[in-house]
């Protein structure tokens, strides 16, 4: 599973990582983390509010931080 | 009730007289402190469950292909209810260049975000009634359209960094919220802007109080009341190079007109300081070349000088 984050630095944007890698260990999966902070790689994949999550090249949630059970959600519906 | 604890707190917890400067200031800091964080809390909440109608995507969509007035008046509105950090500043200009809103139309939504921000107008309305409010609107408004206007009138173009031209965005569906989604999104709203601006509105309200205690009423008057026709000019420019948001600037806008400043000048200050920012102009450094910045940053501070002396003049 491919996971990236974006945003440039901001405190959500850390929170936001945070809670991915939280969801991931509690789920026990294994997945790529990344981290986009680049603006224009931001810009690119669409997202206009940050932070941005993207699962397997589809972006499910900006501009607002979503709770790890929210996550995880996410991600087993991915699995 | 909470004028009540105040008292509580200062005249029979502290044992201080109520003459004393010291639980005068003092008093007022308890008193303002509880009740902003309270109305923020209430307000950030409400406002929040707005904000999630009014997500940038939506906002670019709405704007794409507007001409210029028009363009420029919907994207002013538009940037008093669409939720905003400066986190955000450059994926959103990026965003609205590229689907094709005009570079003018851009500004005007740069440009009143920051200065109309929905919880400095709600706080405006606490502490100073309406007319102030709604002045505060109006001419933040203004200053977002005609600002726009003129940065589009100038044909700046040339001056957007030209990558921001080159990038191709993938167009994401914007996401529909469900109700709870909303809720969920106006608690950590809350629980995140409170959090992080507490320390401001402490700051700005320890400044506030002590103004409030020590310095005589009125006593500002002959340097920033309404007679100096420099006072304005003074305020912006103390105003730009401080970074803080409205709302640690609001008890101290409150405390100086209490002791004699013009309200036009008092309001130019408070904008100046939400508006223009030296970090803000170092994260527009990533897509505008120097002299657009230049160009930005004298138009939006002649407009809220320009507002200063009409409120000024009016009130």
């Amino acid at each position: 599973m491919e996971i990236k984050v974006y945003g440039p630095g901001c405190r959500n944007c850390e929170k936001l990582k945070e809670n991915v890698i939280n969801a991931l260990a509690e789920l026990d999966v294994a997945a790529n983390v990344e981290k986009v902070e680049d603006m224009s790689e931001i810009a690119k994949a669409g997202i206009l509010s940050t932070p941005g999550l993207e699962i397997n090249g589809e972006v499910k949630v900006k501009g607002q931080v979503p709770k790890v059970a929210k996550i995880k959600e996410l991600i087993k519906a991915e699995l | 009730m909470l004028t009540e604890f105040a008292d509580l707190v200062v005249y029979n917890w502290l044992n201080l007289s109520p003459k004393a400067h010291l639980a005068e200031a003092l008093h007022f800091f308890i008193y303002d402190t509880l009740k902003i964080i309270l109305l923020l809390s209430v307000m950030i909440f409400v406002i929040s469950i707005i904000r999630s109608f009014f997500q940038p995507e939506k906002v670019k969509k709405l704007l794409s292909g507007k001409r210029l007035f028009v363009g420029n008046a919907m994207a002013a509105f538009l940037g008093v209810v669409s939720p905003f950090c400066s986190c955000s500043t450059v994926p959103i200009f990026i965003g609205f260049v590229e689907s094709g809103v005009p570079l003018g139309v851009t500004f005007s939504f740069l440009i009143t975000s920051p200065i109309v921000n929905e919880i400095a107008l709600v706080l405006l309305y606490s502490i100073f009634g309406f007319k102030i409010a709604a002045l505060y609107l109006i001419s933040g408004v203004t200053v977002g359209i005609v600002g726009g206007i003129l940065i589009g009138y100038l044909g700046l173009e040339e001056y957007v960094e030209s990558y921001v031209y080159e990038i191709e965005m993938e167009d994401e569906e914007v996401s529909t919220m469900t109700w709870k989604d909303r809720i969920d999104y106006a608690k950590y709203q809350v629980k995140d802007i409170v959090g992080r601006i507490w320390k401001f509105v402490m700051i700005g309200i320890a400044i506030g109080g002590l103004i409030h205690g020590y310095v005589p009423t009125g006593a500002l008057a002959n340097y920033a009341g309404p007679d100096n026709p420099f006072a304005v000019i003074v305020a912006v420019i103390f105003g730009v190079p401080l970074y803080s948001n409205a709302v640690g600037t609001i008890p101290i806008v409150e405390a100086l007109m209490n002791k004699g400043v013009a309200t036009g000048t008092a309001l130019s200050f408070m904008m100046a300081t939400v508006a223009l920012s030296l970090p803000e102009m170092v994260i527009l450094r990533k897509v505008l070349k120097p002299k657009l910045i230049k160009i930005f940053v004298a138009i939006v501070g002649v407009s809220i000088i320009g507002v200063g002396y009409l409120f000024n003049i009016v009130i």
